[in-house]
């Protein structure tokens, strides 16, 4: 599977032979958790794990309430309401549930922004990055979906504002939304459509999950000097690499375990803190919260959304242009996805040759203002839409694009990156002495 | 089945002859593809169409709303098809405002056409009077006015009695609407639509 040079699975005593000529699946699995990876990997490329952490996580807590639930509008908030009272134990799995949605995330925004800074998309990873970002479009879908389900006010207004979007579209904007929701409005078959896809998705992406680690085993890991792993022979490659059991595993796992320190003490202590007071409320289609806000995880989005309105020149430009079919509701959805895709086409929108951002003296700075964007546009995303928010939220929203757009694309001409090591192994030696000749296990 | 010695292009996958063009069986295989593509799309679209809103969710209601006990300056929210409208009885100086808006933001509405369902031309100007109910005997003209209560933008309640412009607020993304229901300010792109309404008898609507 991997394009570096290892060993490989050999069976040894009869009955392994037996499986393996018929079911090679004992391979497979020693393949795919011995796999050369380079030894270089910093705490940054621990998010992987807690990730896979939080899809069995929710998938288990999951299946749990789904049997304690139930998807009606009559019925749904007291259901939730008598797992947070009567289920035995069901406050805390519900808490377990909720606040691993926003260590989900957590995980998500780290990992995608390790590859942005390590050049993680760029070739030949762009498959896995591509696979990756649809696994986070379908987080945000499931996410989105789940958050209906309690039958909140924020449940029922975020869903309304939300499907609201897909009405924006020209001509096929309004028979799509119906769709979507099933009637004129968010109501009882919203609801159930939601649950059975709440359900259904985080299957498609545990399958995705495996598309994008069978991308990386091809491809090999990046690395934090972006420097190839060498793979003119198994012993030239074993100088840049260790298996990623146990060597890694045994990493990953403490940093999950200190990941997990803070999460069990959000859970234990202020299970509510990242939700919103008004979820608490049942649902009522007659009155809007006077703030409606979406989960935190939704906000930098949310505020790229609404940083375009009528009064913003490229959207007066756009509505000219197209003779009004982009409106600014349109202009402003086509925004946020756009914001998203842009971050997808990073592999072709950077044109630097240096992968790793380490080596790149003047990325580095255009990186950090980017990590300070997004956290702008998420307190942004929270605040009331009227001044100055609005303003900052556009100029918030314009360096988004122009990071990917501008800013990505003219760096790799004028930027002069520093020298590489030739090798990992050089920078391992160079970060943790020449240690090489003896065994890590010793 | 297929060939797999020398080149294999994608003709060779469907048809056996690569010498010759058009033979019987490169008729039949596209025929057999044909027909079963129409076939799949049969299937498949009951299974996005069960989606559609259902018979009981379709049937078209009306609504019969009695508002004698709406006083002047207040606002009836009723629910229509699961959303709400909002009824509404101006007060003299309220009707005296909505005409003022008239003229204040005339040629400049955002949305410059009525959105009144109750009027047959589609393109008829966003003018106060096209807005409004006719009204009963004894009131001021433009003493009733019904509309959708759901904002234009992303479908959220606006707030009655807010907003820049004296009418309705959208909390949730800064919509203003004036007197009449009509966008001024913020990123919906349309007046509030009116529903078909109409007076059934003395002071009962008819909505729906």
């Amino acid at each position: 599977m991997s394009g570096i040079p290892h060993d490989h699975y050999e069976p040894k005593t009869g009955a392994e032979k037996w499986l393996h000529s018929r079911l090679p699946v004992v391979g497979l699995i020693y393949d795919t958790i011995m796999i050369p990876t380079p030894k270089n990997l910093n705490w940054w490329w621990i998010w992987g794990i807690v990730l896979a952490f939080c899809l069995v996580l929710q998938i288990v807590t999951g299946i749990i309430l789904v049997m304690h639930y139930t998807p009606h509008v009559d019925m749904a908030f007291a259901s939730v309401e008598h797992i947070m009272r009567n289920v035995n134990g069901g406050h805390m799995i519900r808490y377990v549930h909720m606040n691993g949605a926003s260590l989900f995330f957590v995980a998500v925004y780290i990992h995608i922004f390790r590859g942005l800074f390590y050049g993680s998309y760029k070739a030949p990873r762009e498959i896995t990055w591509i696979v990756g970002m649809l696994i986070y479009l379908l987080m945000m879908g499931t996410a989105f979906m789940g958050y209906v389900l309690p039958w909140g006010q924020m449940s029922f207004w975020g869903a309304t504002v939300i499907t609201g979007l897909f009405g924006a579209i020209p001509v096929v904007g309004e028979p799509i939304q119906t769709l979507l929701l099933g009637g004129p409005a968010v109501g009882n078959a919203t609801l159930n459509r939601f649950f059975s896809l709440h359900y259904l998705l985080p299957f498609v992406i545990a399958g995705l999950v495996i598309v994008h680690i069978w991308a990386f085993h091809t491809t090999g890991n990046n690395n934090p000097t972006g420097v190839d792993v060498r793979k003119g022979s198994k012993e030239e490659a074993e100088k840049d690499t260790l298996p990623f059991w146990p060597y890694f595993v045994i990493k990953d796992f403490l940093g999950l375990a200190v990941v997990l320190v803070v999460f069990w003490a959000i859970v234990g202590f202020m299970p509510n803190y990242l939700g919103h007071p008004d979820n608490y409320i049942e649902a009522n289609p007659l009155v809007t919260p006077a703030h409606i806000v979406p989960e935190w995880y939704f906000l930098p989005f949310y505020a790229i959304l609404r940083a375009f309105t009528s009064e913003v020149w490229v959207v007066q430009i756009a509505s000219y242009v197209t003779g009004g079919i982009v409106d600014a509701k349109f202009f402003g959805v086509l925004a946020m996805f756009g914001a998203i895709i842009a971050m997808a086409l990073a592999p072709w929108l950077d044109t630097s040759s240096v992968r790793s951002g380490k080596y790149r003296p003047q990325f580095k700075w255009w990186f950090l203002l980017l990590i300070i964007d997004f956290f702008a546009l998420m307190w942004l995303g929270a605040m009331p839409a009227e001044e100055p928010y609005a303003s900052l939220s556009l100029i918030a929203s314009a360096y988004w694009f122009g990071y990917f757009f501008v800013i990505l694309p003219l760096l790799g001409v004028i930027e002069k990156p520093e020298a590489l090591p030739a090798t990992i192994e050089e920078d391992f030696d160079a970060h943790y002495g020449k240690k090489s000749e003896a065994t890590p296990a010793e | 089945m297929f060939a797999l010695s020398g080149r294999l292009n994608w003709r060779s996958l469907v048809s056996h002859a690569e010498d010759t063009e058009g033979t019987r069986r490169d008729f039949l295989y596209y025929a057999t593809a044909g027909a079963g593509a129409v076939t799949a799309g049969a299937a498949v679209w009951p299974l996005v169409n069960q989606m559609n809103p259902s018979a009981d969710v379709q049937a078209l209601s009306s609504i019969f709303v009695d508002v004698s006990g709406v006083e002047p300056g207040t606002q009836l929210t009723v629910m229509f098809l699961g959303k709400p409208v909002f009824i509404r009885h101006r007060t003299g100086a309220e009707i005296d405002k909505a005409r003022e808006q008239d003229q204040e933001a005339a040629g400049s509405f955002p949305d410059p056409v009525a959105r009144n369902a109750n009027i047959s031309d589609a393109s008829a100007s966003a003018e106060d009077a096209n807005r409004v109910l006719p009204s009963p005997e004894g009131e001021a003209p433009g003493a009733w006015i019904v509309q959708m209560g759901v904002c234009t933008h992303l479908g959220c309640v606006p707030l009655g009695d807010a907003g820049d412009f004296d009418g309705w607020f959208c909390p949730c993304h800064g919509s203003h609407y004036d007197l009449a229901g009509r966008i001024r300010k913020g990123p919906a792109p349309e007046n509030l639509p009116i529903p078909p309404v109409s007076w059934d008898s003395g002071l009962t609507l008819k909505i729906g």
